[in-house]
């Protein structure tokens, strides 16, 4: 619904019980990313440890969720289990849409269920259920059961965690209707510390629109932006794996861990070859015409009668990268193979894949052995990586439950720090330049779409540092507004500032409209300090020495612009973390009381 | 007289593009459930999708149900719709073998009207109007 203020939903799961509140702060934070932040600062404990039972889980949608197209995902703010500080991970599918129609800006999740459950929120529905028979499942099939008890087929959302989550891998993430994801920085553990395996979102509400033809007009022009232009064609078409020979033949696709960033191989795992030869069809995110999730398949022989099963595996550009480019498999139904892997055990494929291809060469290295790995690990090597995957999310002994903790903290146990592949988490894949790999090391997110690092590598020949520190201080800046809305980044060329005042003020949020560049700075601001405040010290990053001797289409990596990228980011990010202003935080009761009496529900 | 079909669901890709336009441009109303066409799934997005939408029935049982004639045959199939005349009783819905009449929680009825306007905002055409004959063979869809 339309409100110059924030409906949030607290539920506490040691009570099982929920309360609505009334938040202030539309036109200073704006939703998504803003509204996390808010609310963290409000009921997270920046100093006590992730897994304390009161740190909160909060999903925030924005002012445009559902309105508008791709307006489509949903912002987790939490204390991230992999570095135990304020994170964000965002995801789709019908996650945004449906709280928006359950009528919640926010679902803040605080508590310790007192045993395994499942927490369903809706616009009349509040409920923490008991689900022991749930725990242990895979992802797949707790999906599975959770469809069959919850109604509403198409409109809800299912968030659910695997294995990994249950035993509180930092590296598993939250499955989110299937073929999305909170991947990354552990999400899914903070679920398994609160006993939460599955989160049912129903979108069963429905609310008036403005009056006049305005905002159905601007609807239709946005749609047809989208889906009668090229702007969204890539997506579209062969989706992000277009990436894969993109980056190949610029020598900037990591392999193998990183020690090549090229392979004769690559057409194997082209997004071309994806497409010819394992595409079964298209899905989207609820609210998207485009339609850029890519399902494959996995098809089994598991009988000498030709008795098959399969069964459909998205696929994008990151996920091909990290269990296929860098773990040397080059052949896409094995790829798909080990994605899958990952989906069932609810492990973040990213920094899964990534993980194992650090244990590979520090096998090869004679770092670590079958003792620790229990299957002999050696690129391309498929079926042990498919049995590697399973360990790291069970924690079958000490070694895998520490690599789940992150590569960096393998690395310092069991040596081989040099070509751990990690930037603030593990890499994403691109191995571009300098830019990008500080705008992933020191990044909100540590992630690839905290700022176009890899872009600006690919479009910025020179090396020049304010050039380059103003670009990601000024993207991450405009990016912090989109996550607040909350828009797909996706369609970050379509939502240019000029369309997106047009959005707010078409929804009578005008105010807004007019300072959302003082509300981005703002948000950015806050995320900041909280990230600051709960331990991040930016200046104690460090880059691996394997980024420094990486080599791609531009030559080699220039250490000395890398060193000095580091420093002014990291001064920069500094500065950027002021904590915002008291009054601003604090419930706008008034408001509260003024939507009583004019009978809005609260 | 033309009606609306779902030809090519196996095309869709669950987007909701096509409620969202039902109720944003027929109904004034930000939701996918209050339109005309609403998108399901068979159990997981693994399943494909299902649209729930009028059959322009001919005669339309939801007409035949109900007891105050707000909804009324229309030619070619499906009904027309005067909801003033609505007491909210529900009949309609109960009497569609498809289920494609959905009652909010007032009980009010939301069915579609076969005007066309989610068609253009389907990305992969999975929808259609179709000509209709009016005459006695009137339940055929003439393609």
């Amino acid at each position: 619904m339309i409100r110059d203020h924030f409906r949030i939903l607290k539920v506490d799961l040691a009570s099982g019980k929920g309360q609505v509140e009334t938040l202030a702060g539309r036109d200073l934070y704006v939703g998504g990313s803003g509204l996390a932040a808010l609310l963290f600062q409000k009921y997270g404990r920046l100093t006590a440890p992730w897994d304390d039972p009161e740190q909160p889980l909060i999903f925030a949608i924005g002012p445009l969720t559902g309105y508008f197209p791709l307006m489509s995902k949903t912002v987790l703010g939490f204390k991230s289990p992999y570095h135990d500080q304020y994170a964000e991970s965002h995801a789709g599918g019908r996650s945004a849409l449906a709280l928006r129609f359950a009528d919640y800006d926010a679902l803040v999740i605080t508590g310790r269920a007192p045993r395994p459950s499942v927490l369903t929120v809706g616009n009349r529905r509040l409920e923490v259920r008991e689900a022991n028979y749930l725990w242990g499942m895979d992802v797949v099939t707790a999906g599975k059961f959770l469809r069959r008890k919850v109604p509403g087929a198409g409109h809800r959302s299912i968030l659910r965690i695997g294995p990994a989550g249950e035993n509180q891998a930092p590296i598993a993430g939250i499955n989110v209707d299937t073929y999305r994801h909170f991947g990354r920085l552990g999400g899914g553990a903070a679920m398994g510390a609160k006993n939460l395996k599955a989160i049912v979102i129903q979108g069963d509400g429905n609310f008036p629109l403005p009056e006049g033809k305005d905002y159905a007009k601007l609807f239709g022009e946005v749609h047809r932006q989208l889906t009668q232009t090229q702007m969204m064609q890539k997506y579209h078409n062969l989706g992000t794996p277009a990436n894969v020979a993109v980056l190949n033949d610029k020598q900037a696709l990591p392999y193998r861990n990183l020690q090549q960033t090229s392979s004769p191989d690559i057409d194997g795992i082209t997004g071309e070859r994806f497409a010819e030869e394992t595409l079964l069809r298209n899905v989207a995110c609820a609210g998207c015409p485009v339609g850029c999730i890519h399902l494959g398949y996995v098809r089994q022989r598991f009988h000498a009668d030709h008795r098959y099963y399969f069964r459909q595996v998205g696929y994008d550009h990151e996920p091909i990268f990290a269990v296929g480019a860098m773990l040397g498999v080059a052949n896409c139904f094995d790829v798909l193979l080990l994605i899958d892997m990952t989906e069932k055990m609810g492990l973040d494929v990213i920094s899964a894949g990534v993980a194992l291809a650090w244990a590979t060469e520090a096998s090869a290295k004679g770092l670590i052995s079958a003792q620790e790995t229990i299957v002999p690990l050696s690129f391309g090597a498929t079926r042990q990586y498919e049995e590697a995957l399973r360990h790291l999310a069970l924690g079958s002994n000490d070694f895998y439950r520490l690599l789940a903790q992150g590569t960096a903290r393998a690395a310092a146990r069991y040596g081989g720090q040099d070509f751990a592949c990690v930037l603030g988490q593990e890499m994403a894949g691109y191995a571009t330049g300098e830019v990008f790999f500080l705008s992933q090391a020191l990044g909100f997110r540590h992630s690839h779409l905290d700022t176009a690092g890899y872009s600006y590598d690919q479009k910025v020949e020179a090396r020049h540092l304010n050039h380059a520190l103003d670009f990601l201080l000024q993207d991450e800046q405009e990016r912090v507004l989109l996550t607040s809305l909350v828009v797909c980044l996706f369609a970050r060329e379509v939502y240019a500032p000029a369309l997106v005042a047009d959005c707010l003020t078409a929804l009578g949020y005008s105010t807004l409209a007019g300072q959302t560049e003082a509300a981005a700075r703002r948000i950015q601001q806050l995320r900041w300090h909280l990230r600051l405040a709960s331990g991040f010290d930016p200046h104690q990053v460090k880059i691996p020495q394997r980024f420094r001797e990486v080599s791609n289409w531009k030559g080699p990596i220039d250490p000395t612009f890398l060193e000095s990228l580091r420093q002014g980011y990291a001064q920069a990010i500094v500065s950027l973390a002021v904590p915002p202003a008291a009054e601003s935080a604090a419930p706008d009761q008034g408001t509260a009381a003024r939507k009583q009496d004019n009978g809005e529900k609260q | 007289m033309k009606v609306l079909t779902a030809p090519r669901m196996e095309r869709c890709i669950g987007c909701h593009s096509c409620s969202l336009a039902c109720a944003r441009e027929v109904h004034r109303r930000l939701s996918w459930d209050t339109a005309g066409i609403r998108i399901h799934t068979s159990g997981g997005l693994s399943t494909g999708f299902e649209a729930r939408t009028c059959l322009a029935c001919l005669p339309a049982p939801c007409a035949l149900a109900c007891p105050t004639g707000a909804f009324a045959q229309r030619k070619g199939g499906g009904v027309i719709v005067r909801k003033k005349l609505c007491i909210a009783c529900g009949a309609c819905a109960a009497a569609c073998p498809v289920d494609a009449i959905f009652l909010d929680v007032t009980g009010e009825p939301f069915v579609c009207l076969h005007c066309g306007k989610c068609v253009p905002f389907c990305p992969h055409e999975c929808l259609e109007m179709a000509a209709v004959a009016t005459g006695a063979a009137a339940s055929e869809v003439v393609s």
